[in-house]
């Protein structure tokens, strides 16, 4: 049995055990700290920084997802600083490649923008990268386009731990990782994928969508890979 | 020599510069007409899948957004190969006739109003559509009223006024409301009301332009339009129609597909703006107009009755072949009016209420075609893909570019006959602006653009110096 121990969040003191992260323990409580790469069900990486907490006596920002809690833990969620680092955080995702949300599949129905506007991000302050980004129409039924991914490594969590099929993996490093299929081959050539489209659907961008959509149109249903990892006794 | 420069040429949507040559007697030896911006849509949609284009090739424009995505829809249909349901089509054009009411209403009342009814030689500190508000009130109410009236039916429709996502390929995402079916019929009569009224007036103050009506662009060219199979216009859907200056269609029924039969494109060495001509003719004689005035000359009726009774008149009053471009405005006038018909017949079809508006189909053909009528006249959007449905090849035909030899040839008529170097008035500038004006030019649509200020006009004497501009 976990050890019950005790921490503080924004000066409330809550429960929690041991083992658990600051996430877990803060959403458990009623508290609310901005995600965007950590997903329920599936494993969490710490790549997006926009669930960075403060934490006493610790000299950097940690990322609530992947750190666990420790007795006496005293954990700040919501500061000037804080919000000043989230907004950096969503500025650089926007810089570093070509969101145009006026003409994407999923606009008014992606996390990126949406989290943008609750964090009152309304200039990138930072001048943008504009890299040249192919986009993968090969495969019959779904589209990745390399222009709207913010690597936060859903697609390749989902894939290698719900479907079991690990299609999706990154290349390169830093400012040049890619999102790659199957040692980086067109998508239609990936013969590990079983189309499932959990990839897809868990997406928090237009990066990964069904063909056909038009503008707006990409609505994800993300929900029910909750549900099913729910069912296989996952943490939802 | 010297030469004046028109710099910006105002009032009219994206940027142009005239370059007017003077001779040492103060005569008009040459002029030019540049468009002096690139937009490169066709590049660099290069790799994008085909779906997203209407969204995308919308953004060309904030006037005519509705065009732009109602051509490309039509591409994407012929590259899915499919039909879009009946209702899909009938909403379509029904978004497509609220898009001509509102851009229509632009062109006569905020962009060329001021130089017919404050004149062409008034102050032009005044001479907008502020000047407008001052004196004539009603007249600017009528042109707020009419283009509220054409963006609210694209919002009832669309959920959005500019860049709807409505239009998709196959048809569009969403029945029509009854409810915003009968707000709009409830306000089609004093719509009607406004644009019968603007048109009678203008019909009593055509006498006062009698010099501009015979000098501004007024050399005879081909024209070109859709219309139906029974020589009916057609905004939405119809077939392409050449007729020559003198009537005698040349060149008829001929599908989308085949437009590269008839029309060549020629770069031009001083504009961004390419120019289309008749191919069978060859550039640069190959000239020929689209828009209100040329839909006028190519189709044989309206096909309503309002719009067809006015039809007659203007060709009781200006023979079967109407050349002046001061007509446009005219021409666009009366198809304000057949726009508030159509929209009328077509809410009256119990068919737009139709729930099944959209057909569903993946990459069946490599290469699609989509021609519409914008109030600028005809627009292409052609696109070729690969077997995945990604873009490798795109060719954009905008109204303006059409036009481009016709406006080159009316800026040099119209400054010939009223430019006088020695006694140099504002008002002769103005008029060269006027007879770009009438075209209604989408520059910004025509060159796929960004930077610059708006149309620029340079007067230059005999040793290049400049010795007037305008903007």
């Amino acid at each position: 049995m976990p050890e019950n121990i005790s921490i503080r969040i924004d000066g409330e003191y809550v429960a929690a055990q041991e083992g658990q992260t600051i996430l877990e323990v803060a959403r458990a409580g009623g508290k609310y700290i901005p995600t965007l790469c950590w997903l329920a069900g599936i494993s969490s990486v710490g790549a997006c920084r926009l669930c960075i907490v403060e934490v006493s006596g610790v000299g950097r920002l940690l990322p609530a997802c992947t750190t666990p809690v420790q007795d006496g833990m005293s954990v700040t969620t919501t500061s000037e600083k804080l919000t000043q680092y989230r907004r950096i955080a969503i500025e650089f995702l926007f810089s570093e490649r070509n969101h145009v949300c006026a003409v994407c599949v999923s606009n008014n129905h992606c996390e990126l923008q949406a989290m943008a506007q609750k964090l009152g991000v309304t200039s990138v302050r930072y001048p943008y990268a504009y890299p040249k980004l192919g986009v993968d129409v090969s495969h019959p039924r779904y589209v990745l386009d390399h222009n709207r991914c913010i690597l936060c490594t859903r697609c390749v969590r989902v894939c290698t731990e719900v479907e079991g099929a690990h299609v999706w993996d990154v290349s390169g490093r830093g400012i040049r990782s890619m999102i790659v299929c199957d040692m980086n081959r067109p998508w239609a050539q990936a013969s590990s994928c079983t189309n499932c489209g959990k990839c897809v659907q868990v997406c928090p961008t237009g990066a990964l969508a069904e063909k056909g959509f038009a503008v707006d149109e990409m609505v994800k249903q993300d929900h029910n890979m909750t549900r099913l990892t729910a069912r296989r006794g996952g943490h939802s | 020599m010297r030469k004046l420069v028109i710099d910006p040429v105002t009032r009219i949507e994206g940027h142009a510069k005239i370059d007017i040559y003077l001779d040492d007697a103060g005569h008009v030896t040459d002029t030019h007409f540049h468009v002096t911006q690139v937009r490169g849509f066709e590049k660099f949609t290069e790799g994008r899948p085909f779906y997203e284009m209407p969204a995308i090739t919308a953004r060309i424009c904030g006037i005519c957004p509705v065009s732009h995505l109602l051509a490309s829809a039509k591409a994407c249909d012929a590259i899915m190969a499919v039909a879009p349901p009946p209702a899909g089509v009938k909403l379509r054009e029904l978004i497509h006739c609220a898009q001509f009411v509102q851009s229509h209403a632009l062109s006569f009342f905020h962009l060329s109003a001021p130089d017919l009814l404050l004149g062409f030689d008034s102050d032009p500190a005044h001479r907008n559509i502020f000047g407008l508000i001052e004196q004539n009130p009603d007249m600017a109410r009528a042109g707020v009223a009419l283009r509220k009236f054409g963006q609210e039916i694209i919002q009832g429709l669309a959920q959005e006024r500019v860049h709807p996502s409505w239009i998709v390929p196959g048809g569009v995402n969403a029945p029509l409301d009854s409810g915003v079916r009968d707000r709009i019929l409830a306000g089609l009569p004093a719509a009607r009301a406004l644009a019968e009224r603007t048109l009678a007036y203008f019909k009593t103050v055509l006498d006062q332009f009698e010099e501009e009506i015979a000098n501004f662009g007024t050399a005879p060219t081909m024209y070109a339009g859709l219309v139906d199979p029974s020589g009916g216009l057609q905004w939405y859907d119809g077939l392409l129609k050449f007729r020559d200056a003198a009537g005698a269609t040349v060149a008829t029924d001929i599908p989308a597909r085949d437009y590269t039969q008839y029309i060549g494109e020629a770069a031009m060495r001083d504009s961004y703006l390419k120019a289309p001509y008749y191919k069978p003719i060859g550039y640069p004689d190959g000239v020929y107009r689209v828009g209100p005035l040329a839909r006028l000359n190519v189709a044989d009726m309206f096909g309503t009755p309002e719009a067809d009774r006015e039809l007659a008149e203007f060709r009781q009053r200006y023979g079967p072949m109407v050349h002046s471009a001061f007509h446009f405005h005219y021409a666009r006038l009366i198809e304000l009016l057949h726009g508030l018909e159509k929209i009328e017949v077509l809410l009256n079809d119990p068919e737009i209420l139709n729930k099944h508006v959209r057909s569903r189909a993946s990459v069946n053909s490599l290469e699609g075609v989509g021609v519409i009528e914008a109030p600028r006249g005809v627009l292409i959007h052609h696109y070729k893909v690969d077997e995945e449905g990604a873009i490798k090849w795109v060719n954009l035909i905008v109204a303006t570019g059409h036009n481009n030899l016709a406006i080159n040839a009316s800026v040099k008529q119209v400054a010939q006959h009223f430019i006088d170097g020695e006694h140099f008035k504002e008002g002769m500038l103005n008029r060269v602006s006027a007879v770009v004006r009438a075209y209604d030019p989408c520059l910004s649509c025509s060159t796929h653009a960004n930077g610059m200020p708006a149309l620029q006009l340079v007067l230059r004497g005999p040793d290049g110096r400049v010795i007037s501009t305008e903007g």
